[in-house]
C-alpha cells in the first residue's frame, strides 16, 4: 500500500505544554483510519498541524510524497488534503448553494474570476446540485447559512469539504452535536465516499469508530499510545483503561 | 449533453440572485440622474454628495465585503486629490477623465503598497495601521510644501474642459453630471465584482477566514486585491473633489474625513453597496439643513440622529452593528480555537 499522508517526529509545544509529542504516523491511501484518545490527547492539534492551521515546533509532514511542512493551508487544500471542523466553520452570509459553488470554483481554479457572474461556468450548477442532493441540502439551498438548523449546518460543513474533492479527508468529530435521528445521514454520506479517498476520522463515539474504521491510532498526552487494526485495538485492555480512567475523572 | 436535474435548474437560478437587479435599484438611479434636470440650483451640494458616495462605496468594498475596518481611508482619497490637482496644475494630463483615472491608479499603487500592513493582526491593529498611514501621508504632504503648497493648500489649479468639451462651470452643472456618471460607472463595476466568484470569496473571508483557507482560498491575496481596488475608488473620489473645486489641501487626509466616512457608511448600512450612497445623501442633506439652523452645533444633531436610529431602527440596527458583531464573532472563534488546542 502507498502512504497518502505521513508525519515524522512531529512536535508542537505551546510554551511549556507539549500538545503533540514526537508523533510519527502513516495514513495509507484509501485507508479508513480513526484517531481516538481522551480529551486533551492532542487530536485536534494534530489535525491543525496537518492542515497548516498551526506550525509545528519540529518534525515533517509529507502528503503524497510532497513535503508540505511549510506549505500554506490553501496550498495543502490544492494538493488534496481537506478537513472539516469539530465546531462548524461556515460562511454565515452565504447560502449553501453559494458556499458549495465557491468551494467548487476554488478547486477548479475559477475562484479568482472577478469579471464573470458567479454560476455561469458550464457544468458548475450540476455539480453543485449533485452535492446538495447528496447531503439533503437542496430544500434550503437559498437560505442564509446563519439561519439553518444545526443538523443542516453540520451536513453543509461536510458537504463543503467534499466539494473540494479531497484525496485525503480529515473529519474532526463529524457527528458532534447531531441528534440521533440525523446522525445516520452524516454517517452514510461518509460511508459513501469513494474508496480511493483516504479518510482520517477523529471521534469520541466508539460505535462510530468501530463501524467505520479499519485502523485505529490511540493518542494519549500528545503521543501515539498504540496503533493497529480496529479489532485489535478494541480488545486492548490498556486502551480501555485509558478511556475508563478518563470517564472516572470526568 | 444530459438534461440538468431539477435541483441543478434551481441552483442555476439561485446562484444568480446576487447579480439580479432589484426594481428599487432602477428607481434609485433614475432619481439620481433626474436630479441633473430637476434640481439645477442644488448641483454644488449634489456634487459633494456624489464624490462622498463614491468614497463611502470604496469603504464599503473593504468593510462591508471583506471585513477590513479602516479609520484612515482618507489616505487614498488624499493621494487621489493631490494627484488630480497636481496633474492639472503642471499640465501633465490636462484632460480631466484621463487625469482622474491616473489619480485613481496612483492611489491604488499606494493602496497596494500599504495593503500588506493590513494583513497582519486583528481589527484593532488594522484600525491603528490605517490611521497611521493617513497621518504619515498628511505629514508628508505638509513637509513637501514646495510640491503640495503645504498648509496653504495647492493653489492655482486650472481645469480644462471634460473630454475637451464640457467646461467646469461655477454653478457646478457639468461638475455634477460628471461626478454622477463616474459614480454610476464605478458602482456598476463594483456590483459586477461583488456578484463574481471573487466577490463571494471575499464574503467568505469576511465571514470566516479560517474556513476560507480550509477550502483553498488564498485569503491574503484576496484582501490585497480588494484593498487595492478600494484605494482606486477612494483616489477617484478624491480626484473628483480636486477637479470640481480646482483645489486640494491637507484636510483631504484628515482624521475627521475618515471618521465622517465611517459615519456615512454606518448610517446607510454596510455590505449591500447602496449603504454608502444612501448614507452620503442623508449625511450631506442633514449637514446642510442643520448647519443653517444651528451653525455651530450641527454635529450634535448628527450624533443624536445616529443614536436614535441605532436605538429605534431595529431592522437597520443589525446592519449598523455588523462590524461590531463581526469583531465579536472573530474574537469568539479565536477563543474557541484556543480551547480546541488544549
Amino acid at each position: 500500500m502507498t502512504v497518502a499522508l505521513e508525519t515524522t517526529n512531529l512536535v508542537k509545544q505551546f510554551g511549556g505544554l507539549t500538545a503533540t509529542d514526537n508523533v510519527s504516523i502513516q495514513f495509507e491511501a484509501g485507508a479508513r483510519h480513526a484517531l481516538i484518545g481522551p480529551n486533551g490527547a492532542g487530536k485536534t492539534t494534530l489535525i491543525n498541524l496537518l492542515t497548516g492551521m498551526l506550525k509545528p515546533t519540529s518534525g515533517r509532514i509529507i502528503l503524497n510524497g510532497v513535503d508540505i511542512t511549510d506549505a500554506s493551508p490553501q496550498r495543502r487544500v490544492r494538493l488534496g488534503m481537506v478537513r472539516t471542523f469539530q465546531i462548524n466553520q461556515l460562511f454565515p452570509d452565504l447560502t449553501p448553494l453559494e458556499t458549495v459553488g465557491l468551494a467548487i470554483s476554488e478547486r477548479r481554479g475559477d475562484g479568482a474570476d472577478f469579471w464573470r457572474v458567479a454560476g455561469t461556468k458550464p457544468g458548475l450548477n450540476q455539480e453543485i446540485a449533485d452535492i446538495l442532493d447528496r447531503f439533503r441540502l437542496a430544500d434550503v439551498m437559498n437560505a442564509k447559512t446563519s439561519i439553518l438548523p444545526y443538523g443542516k449546518q453540520r451536513l453543509l460543513e461536510i458537504a463543503v469539504a467534499i466539494a473540494c474533492k479531497p484525496k485525503v479527508l480529515l473529519l474532526d468529530e463529524p457527528a458532534a452535536g447531531v441528534p440521533d435521528e440525523e446522525r445516520h445521514e452524516i454517517l452514510s454520506s461518509i460511508a459513501a465516499l469513494p474508496k480511493d479517498v483516504t479518510v482520517v476520522l477523529i471521534e469520541h463515539d466508539m460505535d462510530i469508530v468501530f463501524a467505520f474504521s479499519e485502523r485505529i491510532s490511540v493518542l494519549v498526552n500528545g503521543g501515539v499510545f498504540t496503533e493497529g487494526p480496529a479489532a485489535e485495538v478494541a480488545r486492548d485492555p490498556r486502551v480501555k483503561a485509558v478511556y475508563l480512567g478518563e470517564s472516572l475523572d470526568a | 449533453m444530459t438534461e440538468p436535474t431539477p435541483t441543478a435548474k434551481l441552483a442555476a437560478q439561485g446562484i444568480l440572485a446576487r447579480a439580479r437587479w432589484h426594481p428599487l435599484e432602477f428607481v434609485f438611479w433614475i432619481a439620481a440622474f433626474s436630479a441633473i434636470w430637476l434640481l439645477p440650483n442644488k448641483h454644488l451640494i449634489l456634487t459633494e454628495i456624489a464624490w462622498l458616495a463614491l468614497f463611502a462605496l470604496s469603504l464599503d468594498l473593504i468593510l462591508g465585503y471583506a471585513g477590513i475596518l479602516s479609520l484612515g481611508h482618507a489616505a487614498f482619497f488624499g493621494v487621489g486629490s493631490y494627484a488630480a490637482a497636481l496633474l492639472a496644475k503642471h499640465g501633465i494630463i490636462t484632460e480631466p477623465v484621463l487625469a482622474l483615472v491616473a489619480a485613481g491608479l496612483i492611489a491604488a499603487v499606494v493602496g497596494f503598497a500599504t495593503s500588506f500592513l493590513m494583513l497582519r493582526g486583528a481589527d484593532l491593529t488594522r484600525l491603528m495601521v490605517s490611521l497611521g498611514v493617513a497621518l504619515v501621508l498628511r505629514e508628508l504632504a505638509n513637509k513637501f510644501s514646495d510640491l503640495t503648497g503645504g498648509a496653504d493648500g495647492l493653489q492655482g489649479v486650472t481645469m480644462e474642459p471634460i473630454l475637451g468639451r464640457f467646461r467646469f462651470d461655477m454653478f457646478g452643472h457639468n461638475g455634477f453630471a460628471y461626478c454622477l456618471i463616474v459614480l454610476f460607472v464605478l458602482f456598476l463595476a463594483a456590483r459586477r465584482l461583488m456578484a463574481s466568484p471573487f466577490g463571494l470569496a471575499l464574503l467568505s473571508v469576511k465571514g470566516n477566514p479560517l474556513r476560507a483557507r480550509a477550502i483553498g482560498i488564498n485569503v491574503d491575496a484576496r484582501l490585497v486585491t480588494i484593498y487595492t481596488i478600494a484605494a482606486f475608488y477612494a483616489g477617484v473620489a478624491g480626484g473628483l473633489l480636486a477637479q470640481t473645486t480646482a483645489f486640494s489641501s491637507l484636510d483631504v487626509f484628515s482624521f475627521d474625513r475618515s471618521a465622517d466616512l465611517l459615519l456615512v457608511l454606518i448610517i446607510g448600512g454596510t455590505g449591500y453597496l447602496y449603504g454608502g450612497l444612501i448614507g452620503a445623501v442623508i449625511f450631506k442633506v442633514m449637514q446642510d439643513y442643520l448647519a443653517v439652523l444651528t451653525p455651530q452645533y450641527w454635529p450634535f444633531w448628527i450624533g443624536l440622529v445616529l443614536v436614535v436610529l441605532v436605538m429605534v431602527g431595529r431592522d437597520r440596527m443589525l446592519r449598523w452593528t455588523e462590524p461590531v458583531r463581526t469583531l465579536a464573532n472573530r474574537l469568539d472563534w479565536r477563543a474557541k480555537g484556543q480551547g480546541q488546542a488544549s
